[in-house]
């Protein structure tokens, strides 16, 4: 029960701060118009092909006591970043970006432009552009980018196992101790807590179709999920 | 009118270019001055209208040129100025409209107005709503209003911020023409007390005679006449604005004589022996020319006429008659097929039928005289 509660503790946290950041990160990888954006497009995606263990492994040099986020860490908490709940957030950050930003970038790219520029030329600024027509009309990619991160949060494992290890309500989530009884040989104790995932995720799916349905009729378009073509 | 003293008047010196992969480059390139009242931009579409409009509007950067609004510098590639889009106060109406698709008729009016108690704000929502006449439907969303009452809801949108001048892209496009009339009349007395620049862009001959204003003509990207509608487009001097301002006949021919005396100079009709005179212009013999004649310029007759003014009568073959709303469309093979309108009536007391003999009457000075634009 600890592991659920701690799985569910990380995804909020994740979620929250993916939202406030991703969505700067996808308003401008969706509207600027700089060259190199390409990069950046590169870096985002990055987390979606890369193994797991790969990603958790640079983190985990990042954040050990020489690694410059370990060392910044020590100076201001005063104890390491490895093997601590906020090294699963910050790596479960990197992991996930791409679930949030890019269902922002698609629904932030498929407002019409027209309408930013009667915007504009009303006299709104930027920000408020973005509050009051941007953002109200990509409600339904706001959802499925917090839906796919929490989901995907939840389910995390290579990377917490790397960078968390595995410290019984620190860095333990679902995942991790449904593999912990399986080493054991307690099947009943994993299948229970399997199960629990396993209806958590059809339920994220479900919720994220039936919206991508939903948009679909109304807008004729569908919103960006991992497993469609873009 | 004692207002035209403080009248603003727009300025624009555009120039801009645009490159794309496959199509030549586009350059539009074009100085206007648009008065207070209602100045038209006529012009076949790809002409450059609306990127002009964008970039007064401060949607697109041009490469160069200054646009200036009353005293106020909105645009100055020399000295740098490029006052944004929402500080400029021009208003705009898309072609598309725009209108936001999430917010109430009462929500997209309100939208530009800042800086008010609420209880101005909606007075002034209403008080706008009531003289573009679709206060009824303050409640309704975009996507649940019909076309000809969405067009003036984007009109009082766009003019309840106190524009400084007013940019007007198609705004009445698919509308009939009684509806148009309608929503001009309620724009012109909107107008009548501010006395703003209007500057309306339309590709419709029609609208532009419906309006009745000024106009400025345009084509691939610059400026071709301007004037009073007359003026520009019953003797457009360019093919393509004559094609899009409803010359029927776009004749081409090569010049055989020039009679200064009389004012006139003749031309055999391309692939065909038939002659006819039209006013001089700048061609000599052996130049070949463009002329543009309208439809409903040319007078029929079923006999030989005799005893006219008109210097041109053709005989001809009615080659097909189709029926056009209240008018009928004849093409008549004269060696050159030139198309003529009649009304119903004279088409029955003139006996006209396929294949009837008939004769073409057209005065010298309907034939106009066009440039190629090539």
């Amino acid at each position: 029960m600890a592991a659920l509660l701690l799985s569910l503790k990380l995804a909020l946290c994740v979620s929250a701060i993916l939202l406030g950041g991703g969505m700067p990160l996808a308003y401008w990888l969706a509207y600027s118009n700089w060259r190199g954006k390409f990069l950046l497009e590169a870096v985002v995606a990055l987390p979606l092909v890369l193994p797991p263990t790969v990603l958790g492994f640079y983190v985990l040099v990042a954040m050990g006591p020489h690694g410059p986020l370990g060392r910044f860490w020590q100076m201001f908490f005063g104890h390491g970043l490895a093997f601590t709940f906020e090294s699963l957030v910050l790596a479960s950050v990197l992991y996930s970006l791409p679930f949030a930003v890019q269902p922002l970038i698609a629904s932030f790219e498929s407002v019409d432009r027209k309408l930013l520029d009667a915007s504009a030329v009303l006299g709104a600024g930027r920000l408020r552009t973005f509050w009051r027509v941007v953002l109200p009309l990509s409600i339904p990619g706001v959802v499925t980018a917090l839906v796919l991160t929490f989901a995907h949060t939840m389910g995390e494992f290579g990377v917490v196992l790397m960078v968390g290890g595995n410290l019984a309500g620190i860095t333990r989530t679902v995942s991790i101790d449904i593999y912990d009884h399986v080493q054991s040989l307690e099947y009943a104790e994993a299948n229970r807590m399997a199960l629990v995932l396993l209806a958590f995720s059809f339920a994220v799916l479900t919720v994220v179709y039936s919206i991508n349905r939903e948009v679909g009729r109304q807008m004729g378009r569908r919103l960006w999920t991992p497993w469609a073509a873009k | 009118m004692g207002g035209e003293v403080n009248a603003p008047f727009l300025t624009a010196r555009v120039k801009l270019e645009r490159r794309a992969v496959a199509a030549p480059p586009f350059v539009l390139d074009v100085s206007i001055e648009v008065p207070a009242g209602i100045t038209i931009l006529f012009g076949p579409s790809g002409a450059g209208k609306s990127t002009l409009l964008d970039c007064i509007a401060g949607l697109v950067q041009p490469q160069a040129g200054r646009i200036t609004i009353g005293s106020e510098t909105l645009f100055d590639s020399e000295s740098r100025t490029n006052v944004p889009p929402q500080a400029r106060r021009i208003a705009y109406v898309f072609q598309t409209l725009a209108l936001f698709p999430h917010m109430t008729a009462e929500e997209n009016v309100a939208y530009g107005l800042n800086g008010l108690t609420q209880a101005a704000r909606t007075a002034q929502v209403q008080s706008v709503l009531r003289v573009f006449r679709v206060e009824n439907l303050r409640t309704r969303r975009p996507p649940e209003i019909s076309g000809g009452e969405r067009q003036r809801i984007a009109l009082a949108r766009s003019l309840v911020t106190q524009p400084r001048a007013l940019l007007l892209d198609e705004p009445l496009t698919g509308l009939d023409a009684e509806l148009k009339h309608a929503i001009v009349d309620d724009l012109r007395s909107w107008n009548a007390a501010r006395n703003i620049p209007i500057l309306y862009v339309t590709h419709s001959r029609e609208e532009v005679d419906a309006l009745g204003e000024r106009v400025i003509a345009m084509d691939r990207g610059r400026v071709v006449g301007q004037g009073s509608p007359l003026e520009v487009l019953e003797a457009p001097r360019r093919k393509r604005l004559a094609q899009s301002a409803g010359f029927e006949n776009l004749l081409s021919g090569t010049v055989v004589e020039l009679r200064p005396s009389d004012g006139v100079m003749l031309v055999r009709l391309s692939e065909s022996a038939c002659q006819i005179e039209v006013p001089l212009g700048y061609a000599g013999p052996g130049d070949s020319v463009h002329i543009a004649i309208r439809a409903g310029d040319i007078l029929l007759a079923n006999v030989r006429p005799e005893g006219l003014s008109a210097r041109n009568i053709i005989e001809g073959r009615v080659v097909s008659m189709e029926t056009r709303g209240t008018l009928i469309r004849l093409r008549v093979d004269c060696g050159a097929e030139f198309i003529a309108h009649v009304t119903p009536g004279a088409a029955q007391s003139l006996g006209l039928s396929r294949e009837k003999r008939v004769w073409l009457v057209l005065k010298t000075h309907s034939c106009h005289l066009v440039e190629d634009s090539e």
